[in-house]
């Protein structure tokens, strides 16, 4: 069920260019939250942004009762969001979406691949499933060095490799080049989220296995309702599902991205 | 104080109630409070045949508002019949369905596939959708084409019928008149304004469908001129909407003479908006020396009996 709620902000740091780490405190029942869903968060009044902003959950305390969120500054809003100062409280519904799941399947191995800002929900999930007992190996690709984060987190979960489109830090290349310069076929699932280009990258070189796929889109409501964030299914039922609330997880190949 | 409310077909506890459109069929809403509370669901609408939609993105914020284009995406009538209304019909509220299509024999159909429930206690005719190629805002364009969907639609309606008028034209007093002229049992208005943003980055619109509907504060004053026009050549009772985000905002609409009011973008930025516009209503109603909702109406122009209706 989703809440309206007032989180408390209890650190705010810059963790890579453009990037803001913020751990939220005051939602009682974060043992309801599963790995791939969202918060949609309210960052102005409806004079100036009318719409709420959707920022994935990256990790879940439940020892302090916090959960950590990671975004890029990309617009007025996500600005304006990144200049919240500690202390303050925002506004946000919680937790919002389908997240992966984890419970429902049979895994040993899992391949969790990540680009850029659709890495962060991906380290709460590869936590969740080392949780588990499952062996997990990453693969997180950035455009660049300064935009790198969360490298040491995911190693110390297990195997994990960094690449850059160019070159600048660990591998150079895309994600999908070190699935097959290391020829990464020993796992039995793959989870991943990025860009959309990315998404189909993988989807298409890993479609032999099975997997799921978190995805982006420009979201109104958040909720379900407003039909803005819809997404058409890939079989032959015109059928659809809506990112906000079927997803933003899907399994790989069950909707056109 | 009393917040209740009687337009055709409608007995509603209070004027609030979510537009068409911002609120789905309900019941994602009703997940989050108790919908018995609203005044009324005006609910997404329905065309003949299940709709996809536009691509996306199909929504962009702009100062004091927002730009869709989702591109009337429904299940098509039927479906709506079969599995929203009863899920609707568990609560106390009554619902408006809202009718659109590309020509006139589509409306017509819609209308006709209704009339087979009694789950519904008004319509909303949707001849002012931006978002679709054909129809929608043409019959919201064009006085001579409202007034007949207007009247080929009330010919079949069994419930009374609400038209809901476009703010993309020039003279918004004529396309009342002309609804009027075609039967029509209440006005619903405004849709949103045709608008378009580019993204510098990408040197494109940033909407799929390029243009959509613009919405939220922004449009709020366009309602306001447009409601206190109309309120003073029209004698139909008026649904207002546009920009609403609180119970200020619902006192300016029914002083410009609407009768109530629907709430539309302001569910995205806040799900609870429409409880609590209703809880703050009549202390905003009292502060300001109105003693009920219908002591408000047409009270803002200057001699307030011009928008009765002529007998």
């Amino acid at each position: 069920m989703i809440n309206k709620l007032d989180l408390t902000v209890v650190t705010r740091q810059s963790i890579a260019r453009d990037t803001v780490e913020l751990t939220l405190h005051g939602f009682k029942d974060i043992n309801q939250i599963k790995p791939g869903q969202f918060i949609h968060i309210n960052v102005g009044s409806e004079s100036n942004h009318m719409l709420r902003r959707p920022i994935s959950i990256a990790d879940v305390d439940q020892t302090t009762g916090t959960i950590v969120i990671i975004f890029k500054i990309i617009g007025a809003g996500t600005d304006l969001l990144s200049k919240v100062s500690v202390g303050e409280r925002l506004d946000v519904l919680i937790p919002c979406g389908t997240g992966y799941p984890i419970d429902q399947i049979s895994v040993n191995h899992a391949l969790v691949i990540g680009g850029g800002i659709g890495v962060p929900p991906l380290y709460y999930l590869a936590k969740q499933l080392v949780a588990r007992g499952v062996r997990v190996t990453s693969i997180i690709g950035f455009q660049t060095k300064d935009a790198v984060f969360y490298e040491s987190n995911f190693a110390q979960l297990g195997d994990c490799y960094v690449v850059t489109d160019d070159g600048s830090y660990g591998h150079k290349g895309y994600v999908t080049s070190i699935i097959d310069k290391y020829s990464i076929d020993y796992f039995d699932y793959f989870f991943s989220c990025g860009p959309t280009g990315m998404l189909r990258a993988v989807s298409n070189q890993l479609q032999d296995h099975n997997g799921f796929i978190s995805i982006e889109q420009r979201m109104g409501c958040g909720i379900g309702a407003c039909y803005a964030c819809v997404v058409p299914t890939n079989d032959d039922t015109n059928g659809f599902k809506k990112i906000c609330k079927d997803g933003p997880v899907f399994r790989a190949n069950e909707v056109v991205i | 104080m009393s917040l209740q409310t009687v337009l055709p077909g409608l007995q509603l506890k209070n004027p609030i109630m979510p537009a068409s459109g911002c609120f789905g069929f309900g019941r994602e809403f009703s997940d989050l409070y108790d919908l018995s509370q609203l005044g009324a669901i005006i609910i997404k609408a329905a065309t003949k045949e299940a709709r996809y939609g536009n691509q996306t993105p199909r929504v962009a914020e702009t100062a004091a508002g927002m730009l869709n284009a989702i591109g009337l995406q429904n299940p098509g009538v039927n479906a709506i019949i079969d599995n929203e209304l009863p899920f609707l019909a568990n609560y106390d509220v009554p619902i408006v369905a809202n009718v659109a299509g590309s020509t006139v024999e589509e409306y017509v159909e819609v209308t006709r596939a209704f009339t087979r429930t009694s789950n519904i206690q008004a319509m909303e005719l949707n001849i002012s959708c931006p978002n679709v190629k054909e129809g929608g805002i043409q019959f919201g364009t064009e006085p001579s084409l409202a007034k007949e969907v207007t009247r080929r639609v009330k010919e079949v309606s069994h419930v009374p019928v609400y038209v809901k008028l476009s703010p993309n034209v020039s003279n918004i007093v004529a396309m009342a008149k002309a609804v009027e002229a075609g039967g029509a049992d209440g006005l619903t208005m405004i849709n949103t304004v045709t608008g378009m943003q580019m993204n510098a980055a990408a040197r494109k619109p940033l909407l799929a469908n390029k243009t959509g509907g613009l919405s939220g504060p922004a449009i709020k004053p366009i309602a306001i001129r447009m409601i206190y026009e109309v309120r003073q050549h029209v004698g139909l009772p008026i649904i207002g909407m546009g920009g609403i985000v609180s119970a200020e905002d619902v006192l300016e609409f029914l002083l410009a003479g609407a009768n109530a009011v629907a709430v539309g973008t302001a569910n995205f930025h806040n799900p609870f908006v429409c409880p609590d516009i209703i809880n703050q209503l009549p202390t905003v109603l009292e502060k300001y020396g109105f003693a009920s909702v219908e002591d408000a109406v047409g009270k803002g122009h200057e001699n307030a009996n011009t928008y009765l209706p002529r007998t």
